[in-house]
């Protein structure tokens, strides 16, 4: 039986990946960025997930113009890195998984998730950001990736709360998958942020680590945030962080927390991320 | 009538910020089909080589060609566009997103990012019009 045995959350910035990919990485600047990565790195190494379900936010790479879909499903058996107007990153091709995402996609639908199915999509930094501060330089992943796009670019976007359902019914669709298989969820994107406007550069570290505690203990009140208040309070990208929610629910009610780092700046952005176990797994 | 959360009005009271929804997206379409032009490196080239003919291409309005020449990012998103597309034009002038979202700001590119370095812009203040808070 598929299992998910983890939860990870980080931002997903591009200038993160552009001071990855062309060895920026111990600068001063980004020297504490990366640092904060350290922990996930080894720790990846040892758990080994089989795939990753990660929900990510396509930036006007490969939909928004033509399509907007609220929740895409990535299907196919490889991703490949967008080129966002300078190249593609120099990362590995990701990997999909057809037949657990198959089942997802139907679990889904049954599920009253009216999903889109991408049987063909690259993969922009939302999705290629995050695996490699997970699992640094490599030639390949060291795991298959399930992409799900979730609309947080034009209004209205889903609610926390329709995220929170979903990720709920991730779990439940996974668990029954007959498949041995390690599975994590990851959400990205995020935190407080703003790129556009005279009110661009808007950091609120008092509301991103209220909703870092709030993903432990007060999960009630992350889902109850509305669109406005992400917006007011954490910046208009700021509300990124719904994808969180999707990986935060999938872990069912209670979590340990394994790690946590929180920074300020990378580029324009409130770097969080977050390391969590169910807790029926910590303690089993 | 169904209730909400809140009037969706109170999504225009957040100073500095443009929310994008349905109708700005289909407003920006064809600006935003040339921006996603250009993560093609071949049109990046002719794009370069000469911006005008290029710009000819696509049924933007005369503003919003005239916005991208200018590489004015706040009439642009007045414009309906949205930043996600706005970035594939500043990328393909080899800006950093810090440097095209600085430009929004009315400071310079090294006083936003000292800005930035400093902890960022604080929220207070910048929630509400209406509160002033
Ligand atoms: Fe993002």
């Amino acid at each position: 039986m598929a299992r998910i045995t983890a939860g990870v959350a980080t931002s997903h910035v591009p200038a993160i990946g552009a001071a990855f990919d062309q060895g920026r990485a111990g600068d001063a600047y980004w020297k504490p960025v990366f640092d904060g990565y350290e922990w996930v790195k080894q720790w990846e190494k040892q758990e080994k997930p089989d795939v990753v379900i990660l929900c990510y936010n396509d930036h006007a790479s490969a939909m928004m113009l033509d399509v907007v879909p609220t929740f895409a499903l990535g299907m196919a058996e490889e991703f490949i890195p967008a080129d966002e107007g300078w190249g593609q990153r120099p990362v590995p091709v990701v990997q999909g998984h057809i037949e657990l995402a198959a089942h997802l996609a139907e679990q889904l639908v049954i599920d009253e998730f009216d999903l889109t199915l991408m049987n063909n999509m690259d993969v922009d930094h939302g999705c290629t950001v995050p695996l490699s501060l997970m699992f640094g330089q490599v030639e390949a992943w060291p795991c298959r990736v399930i992409p799900l796009a979730v609309n947080v670019t034009q209004f209205p976007t889903p609610s926390g709360n329709r995220c929170w359902m979903l990720g709920e019914a991730i779990a439940h669709a996974v668990e029954s998958f007959p498949e041995d298989l390690n599975v994590q969820i990851w959400g990205t994107g995020g935190m407080s942020h703003q790129l556009q406007g005279p009110r661009a550069g808007l950091i609120n570290p008092e509301f991103d680590n209220a909703f870092l505690d709030g993903l432990i203990d007060d999960t009630d009140r992350l889902r109850a945030i509305t669109r406005l208040e992400y917006l007011r309070e954490s910046g208009s990208e700021g509300i990124e962080l719904i994808m969180w929610l999707i990986m935060r629910a999938a872990l069912g009610k209670d979590v340990e927390e394994l790690h946590r780092f929180y920074h300020v700046p990378a580029s324009n952005t409130a770097v969080g991320h977050i390391v969590l176990r169910p807790r029926e797994l910590v303690t089993a | 009538m169904r209730t909400r959360l809140y009037p969706l009005e109170d999504l225009e009271d957040i100073p500095g910020t443009t929310v994008f929804t349905a109708k700005r997206s289909r407003e920006a379409y064809h600006l935003h089909k040339f921006c996603m032009s250009l993560m093609e490196a071949a049109n990046r080239e002719a794009f370069k080589a000469d911006e005008r003919a290029y710009l000819a291409r696509f049924r933007m309005s005369e503003d919003q060609k005239q916005a991208v020449l200018e590489r004015d990012f706040n009439r642009l998103i007045d414009l309906g566009g949205n930043i996600y597309f706005l970035v594939k034009l500043s990328n393909t002038d080899g800006w950093s997103t810090q440097k095209a979202v600085s430009s929004m700001t009315g400071m310079t590119a090294d006083e936003y990012a000292a800005m930035m370095r400093a902890g960022g812009r604080s929220p207070e203040g910048q929630r509400s019009k209406r509160e002033g808070n």
